[in-house]
C-alpha cells in the first residue's frame, strides 16, 4: 500500500447553485452568479465565508478567485486553481484539485465553482466573428466546422461504423434525462418533458445529432465546499466522501486536425481504470453515474469506456429502462443534466452526484452509496470522479 | 475552380498561416496545387497537423514533402444548423474527415463536394481539389474532395 491517494480524505460539505435561466434570462452579472452559489453552498455547509481559504475551477471561468477573496472578504486566500482546456472536461478535476490541496495541506477549505452566463457573453453554440484564423482552427473552420457539435460529430459517426451503435441508444439517453428533468423544479426544462416521437421529429442540428442530443445554453453558477473528511464529519451536512478520481487523456489524443490514433473515444479509455483503482471500485459497484451530455454520442462512449457494457452490448443496455431512476440498472443524470437541468459547464452533473450520497435527489436511487460522474466527452483533458457514502471507506 | 463555385460561401473567416511560421509551407503549397505535409528525416514519420517536433522519436529536423492527394473517408459529418452569418442559406453540407493510406494513414478535414444530400460511405476513395481564393484580402486555397 502507498498513501499516494485521495480516497477518503475530503468530502464535500456544501452545496449551492443559483436559480437556473435560459441563456440571457439572468439579471445578474456572471460575477454576481458566482457569489451567490458560493454563498448559497456556505450556508449549505454552515460556514463562514470568510473561512473559505481556496477556490478551484475550469474552462477559464471568468470570475477571478482573488477578486471573489477580496469581494467576500476572506481572510486568506492559500489555493487559486485552474484546470487547462477542456471546457466542461475540467469539471471533476476541478474537484479533484481542490481535494489535492486539502489532502496535501495547501489550504483548509476549497470552493470549486463555476459560473457562466452565455447571454452575457459568447454562446458557445455559434461560429468565430473574426475574419481570419490560424493555428489549428484554420483547418477546420474555412470548411464550416466551428460549434461544439460540429467538432464532435465526426467522432460520434466513426463510433457509430466501427461498433453499430445507433440513434435508437442516442434517444434513450435524452428520453432517460428529459424524465428526470420532470421530477426536478430547478429544471430549465422542467414541466417540458420529451415523448419518442418530439426526439424522433426534431430537427438536425449536424448528423448524427438532432436537436434533443445537444446540450442547453444557459445562465447561472454552481459551487460545493470540499473541507478534510474529518472535519466534514463535525458539520451539519451528511459528507460525500472522494473515494477517486482522474483526469488527462489518452495517447495523443490532441494530435492536431482531428489525427487523435484513438479517434471513436471518448477520451476517457486511459482514465477509467485509474479512477477505479484509486476509488477501490468496479463498475458494477457504482449505484448512480452522472455522465456529461455536451452530446448524446458521447455519454454512450463515457459509458462503454467506463465498463458499465461492452461495444457489444451498448444498444441493449443503453436502454430508457436501464437509465430511469428508481429501478433502472444505471439510473444516469438523475437531475436533467445538460440536455434538461442547466447546462452549468457540468458542475451540476456534480452537485446531483453528491445529492444522491446524502438521498437528497428529486430522482433519488435508494440506498446509494457509490455516486459517480464523468466530465467532458471527446475533449481534451478530460475528468471523472467518485463520491461515496460513509460505509464506503 | 472559379472564384464563383466556392463549395461554401464567402464571409467565412480565411485560413491564414500562423505568425510563428510552422504551416506556412502547407498554406503555400495549397496555392501552388500542392499537397505539403510534414515528414521527419530522422525517422521518414509523416507527421500532421504540423508540429516542431516528431512525436515519434523527438527529432526537430522536420522537412515538408508533397504527397498526392488521395485517401479514403475516415468519418464525416452533414451540417444542417448554420452557426455563421454567411452560411445562413447554405445548409446542408457535408465535412469529411479523410485518411491518406499513403502518408502513415494521417487525417485532413475538408468538404465532400457535390449533391449535399448524397449518401456518404466511410472508406470511400477520394480525391483532392484545389479550392483557390485568389481574390480574398489574404489570397488562400483550400483542399475539398471528392469521390473518385
Ligand atoms: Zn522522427
Amino acid at each position: 500500500m502507498n498513501n499516494r491517494t485521495l480516497r477518503g480524505k475530503v468530502a464535500v460539505a456544501g452545496i449551492g447553485e443559483t436559480t437556473y435561466y435560459k441563456r440571457g434570462g439572468s439579471q445578474d452579472p456572471e460575477f454576481v452568479l458566482a457569489l451567490k452559489a458560493i454563498l448559497a453552498a456556505c450556508e449549505d455547509a454552515g460556514i463562514d465565508p470568510r473561512s473559505i481559504d481556496g477556490f478551484s475551477s475550469f474552462s477559464n471561468d471568468r470570475s477571478d478567485p482573488s477578486r471573489l477573496s477580496a469581494a467576500l472578504g476572506m481572510h486568506e486566500l492559500k489555493f487559486a486553481n485552474m484546470q487547462w482546456g477542456g471546457g466542461g472536461g475540467g469539471g471533476s478535476a476541478a474537484v479533484a484539485n481542490a481535494a489535492a490541496a486539502i489532502a496535501g495541506g495547501l489550504a483548509d477549505c476549497v470552493v470549486v465553482f463555476r459560473a457562466l452566463a452565455q447571454g452575457q457573453f459568447a454562446r458557445f453554440g455559434q461560429g468565430p466573428k473574426s475574419s481570419g484564423v490560424s493555428g489549428d482552427p484554420a483547418y477546420t473552420i474555412p470548411y464550416g466546422v466551428m460549434s461544439p457539435a460540429q467538432m464532435f460529430a465526426m467522432r460520434c459517426t466513426r463510433h457509430m461504423h466501427e461498433t453499430g451503435v445507433t440513434r435508437d441508444t442516442y434517444k434513450a439517453i435524452s428520453l432517460a434525462t428529459y424524465y428526470h428533468a420532470q421530477n426536478n423544479p430547478r429544471a430549465v426544462m422542467h414541466g417540458r418533458p420529451l415523448s419518442p416521437e418530439k426526439y424522433d421529429q426534431a430537427r438536425w442540428i449536424v448528423e448524427p445529432y438532432q436537436l434533443y442530443d445537444c446540450c442547453m445554453e444557459n445562465d447561472g453558477a454552481a459551487a460545493m465546499v470540499l473541507v478534510s473528511a474529518e472535519r466534514a464529519r463535525d458539520m451539519q451536512r451528511t459528507p460525500a466522501y472522494l473515494l477517486g478520481a482522474a483526469a488527462g487523456s489518452e495517447h495523443r489524443n490532441a494530435a492536431p486536425c482531428h489525427n487523435a490514433p484513438l479517434y471513436a473515444t471518448s477520451s476517457f479509455t486511459s482514465l477509467a481504470p485509474r479512477l477505479y483503482e484509486m476509488a477501490g471500485v468496479s463498475a458494477e459497484d457504482v449505484d448512480v453515474l452522472q455522465s456529461y451530455e455536451n452530446f448524446t454520442g458521447g455519454v454512450v462512449m463515457s459509458i462503454i469506456e467506463h465498463g458499465f457494457c461492452s461495444h457489444e452490448e451498448a444498444n441493449q443496455f443503453i436502454s430508457y429502462d436501464n437509465l430511469v431512476a428508481p429501478s433502472g440498472k444505471l439510473p444516469l443524470n438523475t437531475s436533467g443534466g445538460n440536455l434538461a437541468e442547466c447546462y452549468m459547464h457540468g458542475l451540476e452533473l456534480i452537485v446531483e452526484a453528491v445529492r444522491q450520497i446524502r438521498g437528497e435527489s428529486t430522482n433519488q436511487v435508494p440506498g446509494a452509496r457509490v455516486s459517480m460522474v464523468t466530465s467532458g466527452p471527446m475533449v481534451t483533458p478530460v475528468s471523472n470522479c467518485i463520491f461515496g457514502s460513509e460505509e464506503t471507506l | 475552380m472559379s472564384n464563383n463555385t466556392f463549395y461554401l460561401p464567402e464571409g467565412l473567416p480565411s485560413p491564414m498561416a500562423t505568425r510563428d511560421g510552422i504551416d506556412e509551407p502547407y498554406w503555400q503549397g495549397l496555392r501552388d496545387n500542392q499537397l505539403m505535409v510534414q515528414r521527419c528525416n530522422d525517422c521518414q514519420q509523416w507527421q500532421w497537423g504540423p508540429e516542431w517536433i516528431c512525436h515519434a522519436c523527438r527529432s526537430f529536423d522536420i522537412a515538408w514533402s508533397e504527397i498526392e492527394s488521395k485517401g479514403v473517408i475516415y468519418s464525416w459529418e452533414r451540417v444542417w444548423h448554420p452557426v455563421h452569418p454567411a452560411l445562413q442559406e447554405h445548409c446542408p453540407y457535408i465535412v469529411v474527415l479523410v485518411e491518406l493510406p499513403h502518408a502513415n494513414n494521417i487525417r485532413m478535414v475538408g468538404n465532400l463536394l457535390g449533391d449535399a444530400q448524397q449518401d456518404i460511405n466511410i472508406g470511400s476513395p477520394v480525391t483532392g481539389v484545389f479550392e483557390h481564393h485568389p481574390n480574398a484580402k489574404t489570397p488562400f486555397t483550400l483542399l475539398q474532395w471528392q469521390t473518385v
